[in-house]
């Protein structure tokens, strides 16, 4: 089971819960993660990544094990602390304001 | 009993405001969907229950809700708002071409007809067609194709198309008003388009008259008169009666005519409202005064109305989409500001009461009118 924890935004969108349990079948990746919470919860299409070209928008980021995984290949696999479901995988938005 | 229902749209939220016909006592519910930037809410003429709204955030780009119990609950609706075929590019800034890129739906415009049609104009400036409730989105891609799209240039608050007027008379004629390309006009339900700038003359284009590059902010027109529109200019306030083909200045006694709100009195075609604002460097009323102006004959003469807004030391900004009227029989008068105040008026405009004064900025005000 992979455990994401969203960010403030989207938790708006899924009835305000922050962290999602997902199945995840095959390789376990940002690009297999992201396609299993989107099945899940469609409303959050486009909203982590382009729906088109599938890019992370330019305002999220994602992390996991203290790591920032943004600049990974979406198809990289993800720590096996994040597949046994000890670490949790977090989109998260970039910081701004003042 | 009537009553109203104002749809408040703010930087961190969505708030539905809500009165009976009397307009003295308000419930304020929200903030709805909030932290998202909402820039607008408009309810269905058809079915007042049915509302649409625009949710969007710079991180986590565009949702679309709608309610189907006049606000009580929403479900997200279709949020794929694809370009036509291969969008191309406008003119950046700097002169350059730059790829055509969906930012953020500005304006929701429901069918005067259908309850499942509605009209989306967005950044990059475009317009979008739902006739499933929200589901899917077409472009009207005429628009940017037979009015060569790729010369446009935005402004500094975006090119966005923020206006929408379906005609009351003929489905097939809309206007729509581009920041800052201008106004442009279809008569065939959205295939082809024509821009209707003709007298117009904005300084800080090459050409002062050019046929497109006017930075509109809005305009507006009375259901009873679909032909004679009002139009709120980065400078100047116009009017055309000849629905766009030609327009004539009227700014006539106006502190200031920079501003972005114009609106139309409900049963008085020729009674107009605006809110001057200083200028385009200096977003906030003349002399720390908030100000409603009202023209009576269409323009030219123009009458301040203060009673109960601010009278020293207001510095706030009201936003394009940020006014509308009741057409109760006295006709009510409703505006935002970038301080969160909301200021309804029961009369006309003759006095004002603030409905809420600390909300987030204000977006964009819409009202209904209810049975």
């Amino acid at each position: 089971m992979i455990r994401v924890v969203l960010p403030a935004h989207l938790k708006t969108l899924v009835n305000d819960r922050r962290e999602i349990k997902l199945e995840v079948t095959g390789e376990i990746t940002q690009r297999s993660v992201i396609d299993a919470l989107e099945a899940r919860f469609p409303v959050l299409l486009g909203t982590v990544r382009d729906p088109v070209t599938q890019k992370r928008r330019s305002f999220v980021r994602f992390f996991a094990c203290e790591e920032d995984l943004s600049h990974e290949s979406p198809d990289a696999p993800l720590p096996d602390a994040v597949v046994s479901g000890s670490e949790v995988f977090y989109i998260v938005g970039a910081m701004a304001g003042g | 009993m009537s009553g109203v229902r104002v749809l408040v749209g703010t930087k961190k939220g969505a708030f539905i405001l809500t009165s009976d016909g009397q307009r003295k006592d308000w419930k304020v519910n929200g903030p709805l969907f909030e932290g998202w930037e909402m820039y607008h809410l408009k309810g269905s003429p058809v079915d007042p229950n049915r509302i649409f709204a625009s949710q969007s955030t710079g991180w986590f780009g565009q949702i679309i809700q709608r309610s189907d119990d006049g606000g009580t609950t929403w479900a997200p609706v279709g949020n794929q708002f694809q370009y036509d075929g291969v969008p191309g590019t406008h003119q950046w800034y700097d002169g350059t071409p730059h790829p055509w890129e969906f930012a953020r739906v500005w304006h929701l415009e429901p069918s005067l007809t259908d309850p499942d049609t509605v009209l989306a104009g967005v950044e990059d400036a475009a317009l979008f067609r739902s006739s499933d409730g929200g589901d899917t989105w077409g472009e009207l891609s005429g628009l940017r194709n037979s009015e060569k799209g790729s010369s446009w240039q935005p402004g500094a608050g975006g090119m966005c198309l923020h206006t929408i007027l379906q005609s009351p008379t003929d489905p097939d004629r809309i206007h729509i008003a581009i920041s800052s390309a201008g106004v442009f006009r279809t008569d065939d339900g959205g295939k082809t388009w024509g821009p209707k700038n003709k007298g117009l003359h904005s300084e800080g284009i090459p050409d002062g008259d050019a046929e497109v590059g006017h930075c509109v902010h809005r305009i507006a027109l009375h259901p009873l008169r679909p032909d004679t529109l009002f139009m709120q200019k980065h400078w100047d306030v116009m009017r055309s009666d000849d629905a766009g083909d030609s327009w004539t200045e009227i700014s006539g006694n106006l502190p200031t005519d920079f501003g972005f709100v114009i609106d139309v009195h409900a049963h008085e075609p020729e009674t107009v409202y605006v809110v001057p604002i200083t200028s385009d460097s200096v977003h906030f009323p003349p002399d720390g005064k908030l100000r409603v102006y009202r023209s009576t004959t269409g323009g030219n003469e123009w009458e301040p109305l203060t009673k109960g807004l601010p009278q020293e030391n207001c510095y706030v900004d009201v936003l394009r989409d940020a006014m509308a009227v009741d057409s109760l029989d006295s006709c009510g008068v409703y505006f935002g500001t970038t301080g969160g105040q909301v200021y309804a008026s029961s009369n006309a405009g003759d006095s004002w009461e603030p409905i809420v004064r600390d909300l987030p900025a204000v977006l964009s005000v819409e009202v209904q009118t209810l049975a």
